[in-house]
C-alpha cells in the first residue's frame, strides 16, 4: 500500500472533531480472483463545517467514495465514521420525484427523519425560503427551470436536517450562469448553515471557487494525491485572479495523473 | 477565459462588497428564474374540438358510408348484411321495451366487479414478483406467458370446475386480467430510474416506506397502463365466458344476448350486441382510464403534446 502526499496531521481525540472520517478505506468490484481496485488507501477528514472538494478525472472513484460515505455501499477495507448520522446526498440529476410537488418533496424527507405532520409544512416553506424559492410550494417538478430543480434538491438534502452534505457533481448538468449563481448561493448557504460539505467535481475552477480544501485524486485506483488549502476568502468569484492562479496549478497536477495511464 | 482582465481587482473585496452582494444574487437568481420558466398557453376549445373530437367523427361516417354502399350492392343478401339503419331498429326496439339497459349494466356490473376482484389480487402478486427475485424466476415467464393464452380457453374448464354459475364466469375474468395488472405493475416498478431508488434511500425512505413513498408512486404510469389493458382483458374474457355459459340461472348480458340473436338467426340484433359491447369496452377506457391516465401524467410532465 502506498502512503497518501501531503495528509493532515489527524486529531487523535475521536468525535466532535470531524464530520466524516476515511481511514484506509479501499473498494474493489467484481468477483473475488477478477477484482478491480477502485479506491486504494483512502485517509481523510473533514471537519466539521468544513467545505472540502473532491477532484478527479474518470475513473478516479469519487462517487463510489460519496456512495460510501452515504452508505448506500460498503468499503471493501478500511472504516468510514461519519457522527453526524445519515448524511444528506445531493446528485448531479435533481432526483425530485415528480409525482410530487417541491414542497412536497421536502415534505417527505422531513417526514422520513420524523418531523411532526404539523410542522412540516412551515420548515419545508422556510427550506424555501433559504434557497430562495419562496412561493414554489405547489410547483411541479417539470415546471421548475435546471436551477431552480436543483435549489429545491438542496433544500430536501437540507431538510434531512444532517450535519454533513454531500454533493456529486450537482451543477455539471447546468448552463454557465446558472452555475455561477449556484456556486454563489452555495456558499451563502454553507455559511449560514455552518454545515460540511464534501463536494465531487471534475471542475478545477469550480473545486477552488467553493472550497476551502481541495483533495486531488489519482485515478485507476482512486488514491489521494494532494491536497491544497485555498485560503482565498469567501465570497469568490470563478473569475477570481487568485482562483484562476490555483487553478492553473492544480490544473497541471490533474493533467500529469491522467498523462501516467497514457504511457503504458 | 479572457474575463480574468476584467476582474483583476476582485480579490481585494472590500467587506461592503461582500454586503451588498446577497441583495445583488436574489435579484440575479429572480431574473434567471423568470427568464427559465416556461409560460403556457392554453389551446382554446374550439381547437380541441377540432383536434380530438372532429377525426373519430368523421371516421365513424366513411365506415357508415361503405357499410350502406355494401348493403346497397348487396354483397351478402340482406338477411346476412343488414344496413346500419335496420340495426339502429334493432337497438331502438330493446330500448323502448326497456331490456338494453339491463343488459348493458348486467354485463358491466359484473366486468367491475371481476375487474376489482383482479386488481386486490393482481396487485399484490406484482409487487411480490417484481421485489422478490425467488419469485419473479419461479413465476415470472408464466405470468406474462398467461397474457398471450386467450382466456376463452379457459371457459370449458371453469365450466367443468364450477358448473354454469357466476363463480365460471369470474374465473374466466380473473384468469384474463390478473395477469395483467400483474405484469403492468412489474413493467411499471421495472421502469423506474434507479435514481429515484438511491434518492429515496438516502432520505431514509427504507423498506414499507420506501414502497409507499417511492416505488409504488413511481411505478404508477405502468401501473396505470396494466390497469388499463386489465380492463381490456376483463371485459374481453367477460363477454366470451357470457356467450359461452349460456344459462338462465346467469341472467343475460350482452354475450347472451348475443348468443341469443345468434340462435334467432337475428343478425341485426348480433351486429347491435356486437356495437354494444364495443360501445360499452371504449366509453370505459374514455370515461375512466384515460382521464386518470392524463391526469398523471401530465402532472409528471410526462404529456409533450397536451401542456
Amino acid at each position: 500500500m502506498t502512503a497518501t502526499l501531503t495528509q493532515k496531521p489527524v486529531d487523535k481525540n475521536g468525535a466532535g472533531t470531524y464530520a466524516a472520517r476515511f481511514d484506509h478505506v479501499s473498494k474493489s468490484f467484481g468477483r473475488p480472483g477478477a477484482q478491480q481496485l477502485v479506491l486504494d488507501d483512502i485517509t481523510l477528514d473533514v471537519a466539521p463545517g468544513e467545505f472540502v472538494c473532491l477532484l478527479g478525472a474518470s475513473g478516479c472513484g469519487k462517487s463510489t467514495l460519496l456512495n460510501l460515505v452515504a452508505g448506500l455501499d460498503k468499503p471493501t477495507g478500511g472504516s468510514i465514521d461519519v457522527p453526524g448520522g445519515r448524511p444528506a446526498l445531493m446528485f448531479q440529476e435533481h432526483a425530485l420525484f415528480p409525482w410530487l410537488t417541491a414542497g412536497k418533496n421536502i415534505e417527505l424527507a422531513l417526514r422520513m427523519r420524523g418531523v411532526p405532520r404539523a410542522e412540516r409544512r412551515d420548515e419545508a416553506e422556510r427550506l424555501l425560503e433559504l434557497v430562495r424559492l419562496k412561493g414554489a410550494y405547489g410547483k411541479r417538478v417539470h415546471e421548475l427551470s435546471g436551477g431552480m430543480r436543483q435549489r429545491v434538491a438542496m433544500a430536501r438534502a437540507l431538510a434531512q436536517d444532517s450535519r454533513l452534505l454531500l454533493m456529486d457533481e450537482p451543477f455539471a448538468a447546468l448552463d454557465a450562469i446558472t452555475r455561477d449563481v449556484l456556486h454563489d448561493e452555495l456558499t451563502r448557504i454553507w455559511r449560514e448553515t455552518n454545515l460540511s460539505v464534501l463536494f465531487v467535481t471534475h471542475n478545477v475552477r469550480e473545486a477552488v471557487r467553493l472550497a476551502q480544501r481541495v483533495v486531488l485524486m489519482s485515478s485507476r485506483p482512486g488514491r489521494i494525491a494532494r491536497e491544497w488549502d485555498v485560503e482565498m476568502p469567501q465570497p469568490r468569484r470563478i473569475e477570481d485572479a487568485a482562483v484562476a492562479d490555483l487553478s492553473v496549478e492544480i490544473t497541471e497536477q490533474l493533467r500529469g495523473e491522467i498523462r501516467r495511464h497514457g504511457q503504458h | 477565459m479572457a474575463s480574468t482582465e476584467a476582474q483583476q481587482d476582485a480579490s481585494v473585496k472590500t467587506p461592503a462588497d461582500a454586503e451588498a452582494a446577497p441583495d445583488q444574487l436574489a435579484g440575479l437568481e429572480a431574473g434567471l428564474d423568470a427568464l427559465e420558466t416556461r409560460v403556457k398557453d392554453r389551446v382554446p376549445v374550439s381547437r380541441v374540438l377540432l383536434d380530438k373530437v372532429l377525426p373519430p367523427i368523421v371516421a365513424i361516417v366513411i365506415v357508415l358510408a361503405l357499410w350502406q354502399l355494401a348493403y346497397a350492392l348487396e354483397l351478402k343478401p340482406h338477411y346476412q348484411l343488414p344496413s346500419p339503419v335496420d340495426v339502429g331498429h334493432s337497438l331502438q326496439e330493446k330500448w323502448l321495451d326497456g331490456t338494453l339497459l339491463g343488459y348493458v349494466w348486467h354485463s358491466v356490473s359484473r366486468g367491475a366487479l371481476g375487474f376489482a376482484a383482479s386488481l386486490v389480487i393482481g396487485t399484490p402478486l406484482g409487487l411480490l414478483v417484481a421485489r422478490v427475485r425467488f419469485v419473479r424466476a419461479a413465476i415470472g415467464p408464466i405470468l406474462s406467458g398467461l397474457q398471450s393464452l386467450p382466456s376463452v380457453a379457459w371457459v370449458p374448464a371453469a365450466i367443468i370446475w364450477f358448473g354454469l354459475t357466476d363463480s365460471t364466469i369470474y374465473a374466466v375474468v380473473l384468469l384474463g386480467a390478473v395477469p395483467s395488472i400483474a405484469n403492468g405493475l412489474v413493467s411499471g416498478v421495472d421502469r423506474i430510474p434507479p435514481l429515484y431508488l438511491r434518492a429515496g434511500r438516502t432520505i431514509g425512505a427504507t423498506g414499507v416506506a420506501g414502497i409507499r413513498h417511492i416505488l409504488l408512486p413511481a411505478a404508477l404510469p405502468g401501473y396505470i397502463a396494466g390497469l388499463k389493458q386489465g380492463w381490456a382483458f376483463s371485459w374481453r374474457s367477460l363477454m366470451a365466458a357470457e356467450l359461452i355459459a349460456t344459462s338462465p340461472d346467469l341472467g343475460t348480458g350482452l354475450g347472451q344476448l348475443l348468443d341469443q340473436a345468434r340462435v334467432d338467426q337475428d343478425m341485426s340484433l348480433v351486429l347491435a350486441a356486437i356495437l354494444l359491447i364495443l360501445i360499452v369496452g371504449i366509453g370505459i377506457e374514455l370515461l375512466i382510464f384515460a382521464p386518470i391516465e392524463r391526469r398523471v401524467l401530465r402532472s409528471r410532465g410526462l404529456l409533450a403534446n397536451a401542456r
